[in-house]
């Protein structure tokens, strides 16, 4: 299995997400400039956290428009898996891949803690190792991750099992007490409607290694080179 | 001497600029008799500004230890070097950001954290981590909420856009602080020991380049408003606070990284307060060499700027390089992948001087020298602080220890500090292995199993009430959090916030504090190597409490014996080391004499240097053979608000033997010198014997378990009822609801 981590200017979670790739897959990943129109070869692409291009303006919205997103959209379109984490999930959530916009958090600030994610799809190559319904623990760290979809959109997300965390606590109960960011639905990570593009808030690739507090993550990333290899 | 513009300086022009008319005396002296034109007269005001020339606080910085066989570069660079092992460096300083947070707290605290990031990557360190140490006013004063809530969103806004973990800090609050916070920010960074980058100038020729964002009008004179006190008008020097711009700052790092990664720097130095002038004369003064600069080549952000806004200016994120001879194609690429600004703006020369020229007219002529290095150095006229009388236990009223408990667990100065940390990315680039919240904040050397451990501290009221002690104190509790996490302190950066060090007894605190500090520091063989002194922290003549923040660094061999501060199962025996038979607890300035007893009095707890060391190093030792499960050092609050947040932190509660009386004393004086351990049981005979022959005090205070602190009496206090009252302080208060 290859990867490729993207890296715009404001990437800070580029390594982060580099160091988790490789203790999965054995091999570092590429790592790939923004400005670069061709994408390697690859089986899976992180579009990883930070601040892309500063995101003084809405958080993404200029990277979804860089010249490495045509390609990531026509990789993703072919299959390749695309996982977007953080300030990654939105970029790809701007650029069209996945249904919904992330909003300011509702009490405006920054929240960096860990969280409870209780696991709602688990058919996909992100999520097959863990159990459905199991309740992981990672962190979140970002300002705008309130997701919001209109009605409809959120049903028919609802409805094709698109849905692949929602915050909850401890226990697994998902409530408004335990909707860190005022997401619709407590939805803390999607899929597109083939499940091969996983978008989310929360950082797994924070939360891969013991010495960082926990390794829930890691699951994600050796359920990935499992299915892909 | 070239001709330079004339000039009319005025008195009012002088005293403006904050000079006294002997400093003025001095500059004409050093013109040869010529007065100063405007530009020069400006550039002379920051370079002697008590911000950037340390005027009052050299002669007795001079005699604090800088040395040890791991320092590679003491106080004087841009941050200080020490030697981590594995040929790694650890860089690292602390800087004070006071006067323009209190005016713009976002971008004064945002520019504070930019700032010294620069000063720790342009020696060619990865930034790693970042603290603070935060001080405002009263709770009940009206600024303090905004303040509060400005200050840590810039910190926030900055380090977490940037990349680098803010991975904890300390805040205060006091009404000394009403008119003057204080916003002291830290970083460390890791380098090569092969690829650190000095600033001292060299080689007549070699072209002088200017990188990072645009000059603008942004923080003109900062330096000098920092070196002076408030009055009524201070909201209105807004326009002398910087904006930041933290995206910049990231494509500043990575291109500064890559360019230190080829051989093409000879020199370099961030532009920070005072800007071009400083990075300038600095780099130049250093190596002995000349410059010549045309200013119309600097990047400008608006028109019309002329060399007087152009020197002054503190836009941020930027940087001075000498380059070595024919690297400037190779420079200029990498800047331009990371769509940065880069301009040669001039050259150095063999003359010793720095010619400014603007459109080829010269417009200042200065000697080099005179300037950086020959700037006023006083001794003021200091008195030492009057030691107050010792307070005894049986003097301070004693409440119900439970009542006392509760109290201490919510009031300001102890209550949890989530509300403010959880607005820190301290997790990016992750390598945090202990997050804010424990004793020292831990920050793994990546793809290592080594660790950096990292602590701010300073208990202001002691100092206050004893310089000499407290200062000694400051230190000496960052020595304890790293040891408490089982690292080696190595050594320290400094940042002493004071009041006006004209006034007498102001400067006896400076005296004092430095002394103390000195003292601490020798014995523990844990050096200053960087630092940072902010004086005039006065508003219409209220000084601020003298408050020498220290930040420690040390590092940990092995993180699988790193400990944290929660207990981590029931029938843990609990232990503790260094409380000395004869104390009876010591209550004065502590936190249950001010929050239960309402008092701030008495001398503060002397700190006993040998005792320190020899319980520090015990601790250590056995952290480091892994028998400690648990360990905390206690400060704020003493035995038992150090053994709560121990059982809050692992959410098990702790059963109590008898403490002995009087009571109040042993459960809340703040005797220094001790650390709470928990130990596996059938480990906890063989500590006490291995103690006494070394004259280790170790008293066994009890076991871990249940959900309740409880003492032998049977008197107990819920930790749900403690978690509600130290968790809920900081978000009611902040949400206005008390």
């Amino acid at each position: 299995m290859k990867a490729a981590v993207i890296v715009f200017p404001g990437s800070n979670a580029d390594r982060d997400a580099a160091v988790a790739v490789e203790q999965s897959i054995g091999a570092p990943p590429k790592m790939v400039w923004h400005r670069d129109t061709e994408l390697p070869k690859v089986d899976f692409i992180v579009v990883p956290g930070g601040f892309s291009y500063g995101d003084y303006l809405r958080c993404g919205a200029m990277a979804a428009h860089s010249p490495i997103m045509r390609e990531i959209k026509r990789a993703a379109d072919k299959g390749t898996r695309v996982l977007g984490i953080c300030n990654g999930f939105q970029i790809i959530t701007e650029a069209g891949l996945l249904p919904g916009v992330l909003l300011r958090n509702k009490d405006l600030r920054f929240i960096c803690k860990d969280v409870y994610l209780r696991v709602e799809q688990t058919k996909s190559d992100f999520t097959r190792r863990y159990k459905s319904g199991e309740v992981i623990r990672i962190p979140v760290a970002h300002a705008e991750g309130n997701f919001f979809a209109d009605d409809a959109t959120l049903q028919a997300i609802e409805d094709k099992g698109q849905v692949a965390f929602r915050y909850a606590s401890a226990a697994g109960d998902v409530s408004d007490e335990t909707n860190l960011n005022g997401s619709r639905g407590n939805i803390a990570g999607i899929f597109n409607e083939k499940r091969t593009v996983l978008g989310l808030m929360p950082h797994p690739e924070r939360m891969s290694d013991p010495v960082l507090g926990g390794a829930d993550g890691r699951k994600m990333f050796d359920g990935l080179v499992e299915a892909l290899s | 001497m070239t001709s330079v513009p004339n000039a009319r300086i005025t008195p009012a022009d002088i005293k403006s600029h904050g000079l006294s008319e002997e400093e003025y005396g001095r500059i004409l002296e050093i013109l040869g008799g010529r007065e100063p034109n405007l530009v020069e007269l400006g550039i002379f005001s920051v370079m002697w500004s008590e911000h950037c020339s340390y005027k009052s606080s050299k002669k007795w910085l001079k005699t604090l230890p800088t040395k040890a066989s791991w320092v590679i570069c003491g106080p004087g660079e841009n941050a200080g070097v020490i030697d981590i092992g594995d040929g790694l460096a650890a860089i690292f300083k602390m800087e004070s950001h006071n006067h323009p947070s209190y005016i713009e707290p976002y971008q004064g605290a945002a520019t504070g954290v930019g700032g010294i990031l620069r000063d720790v990557f342009t020696m060619g360190a990865r930034p790693i981590a970042n603290m603070n140490a935060l001080r405002f006013g009263s709770p009940d004063h009206p600024k303090t909420r905004r303040l509060v809530s400005g200050v840590v969103s810039g910190i926030g806004g900055y380090g977490n856009c940037v990349g680098v973990p803010t991975v904890g800090g300390e805040v205060n609050f006091h009404p000394s602080y009403n008119g003057n916070i204080l916003v002291n920010a830290m970083t460390v960074g890791l380098a090569d020991q092969n690829k650190i980058f000095y600033s001292a100038a060299a080689g007549a020729g070699n072209p002088v380049v200017y990188v990072g964002s645009k000059t603008g009008r942004d923080g003109i004179h900062g330096a000098t408003m920092a070196s002076a006190e408030f009055g009524a008008d201070s909201e209105e020097k807004r326009p002398t606070v910087q904006v930041g711009d933290p995206f910049t700052e990231k494509l500043l790092i990575e291109a500064c990284m890559e360019l230190m990664a080829t051989d093409a720097i000879q020199s370099i130095q961030d532009m920070g307060a005072a800007g071009l002038t400083s990075s300038s004369f600095e780099m130049a003064s250093k190596g002995g060499m000349g410059v010549q600069l045309d200013l119309e080549k600097v990047p400008q952000r608006e028109e019309g700027m002329t060399p007087y806004e152009m020197m002054l200016s503190e836009s941020q994120e930027r940087m001075l390089i000498i380059l070595k001879p024919g690297k400037e194609a190779l420079a200029r690429k990498i800047f331009e992948k990371w769509e940065l600004d880069f301009a040669v703006i001039g050259h150095l020369t063999d003359t010793g001087r720095m010619v400014l020229k603007h459109h080829g007219e010269v417009v200042g002529d200065l000697p080099i020298d005179p300037l950086a290095q020959a700037s006023p150095e006083y001794d003021r006229p200091w008195v030492a602080t009057e030691p107050l009388p010792v307070l005894h236990a049986a003097d301070v009223t004693e409440v119900d220890w439970r009542d006392a408990l509760k109290t201490l667990m919510g009031c300001p100065d102890i209550a949890s500090r989530r509300w403010v940390w959880e607005q820190y990315d301290c997790i990016v680039m992750a390598d945090t292995a202990q997050r804010p919240g424990g004793d020292a904040a831990v920050v793994r050397i990546h793809n290592t199993n080594r660790a950096l451990a990292i602590s701010t501290d300073c208990t202001p009221r002691y100092v206050k009430a004893d310089p000499f002690e407290g200062g000694k104190q400051a230190v000496v509790e960052t020595w304890r959090n790293i040891t408490a996490v089982g690292g080696k302190p190595l050594a320290i950066t400094d940042n002493l916030n004071f009041g006006n060090p004209e006034k007498p007894p102001i400067m006896g605190q400076i005296v004092g504090a430095i002394e103390g500090i000195g003292a601490a520091c020798s014995h523990l063989n844990y050096p200053v190597v960087s630092g940072n002194v902010s004086l005039y922290n006065e508003t219409n003549g209220n000084a601020i409490l003298p408050t020498p923040a220290i930040g420690g660094v040390g590092v940990i061999d092995d993180l699988d014996k790193m400990t944290t501060v929660a207990f981590k199962a029931p029938g843990d025996v609990i232990l503790l080391i260094g409380q000395k038979d004869t104390a009876s607890g010591w209550l004065g300035q502590s936190l249950y004499l001010r929050e239960v007893a309402g008092r701030e009095e008495g001398a503060p707890p002397p700190v006993d240097l040998k005792h320190e060391k020899l319980i520090g190093d015990f601790v250590r030792n056995l952290i480091q053979a892994g028998r400690v499960t648990a360990c905390h050092d206690l400060s704020d609050g003493g035995l038992v608000v150090g053994l709560t947040e121990m059982a809050l932190a692992g959410n098990i509660g702790c059963l109590l033997n008898d403490p002995g009386v009087p009571r109040h004393g042993r459960l809340f004086g703040e005797d220094q010198g001790r650390y709470v351990l928990t130990v596996k049981a059938a480990d906890a005979t063989a500590i006490l014997r291995e103690a006494e022959p070394v004259n280790i005090p170790v008293q066994m205070l009890g076991v871990t378990g249940g959900k309740d602190i409880v003492l032998a009496d049977e008197t107990a206090v819920s930790l749900a009822d403690l978690r509600q009252l130290h968790e809920g302080w900081f978000p009611t208060y902040m949400s206005g609801k008390n």
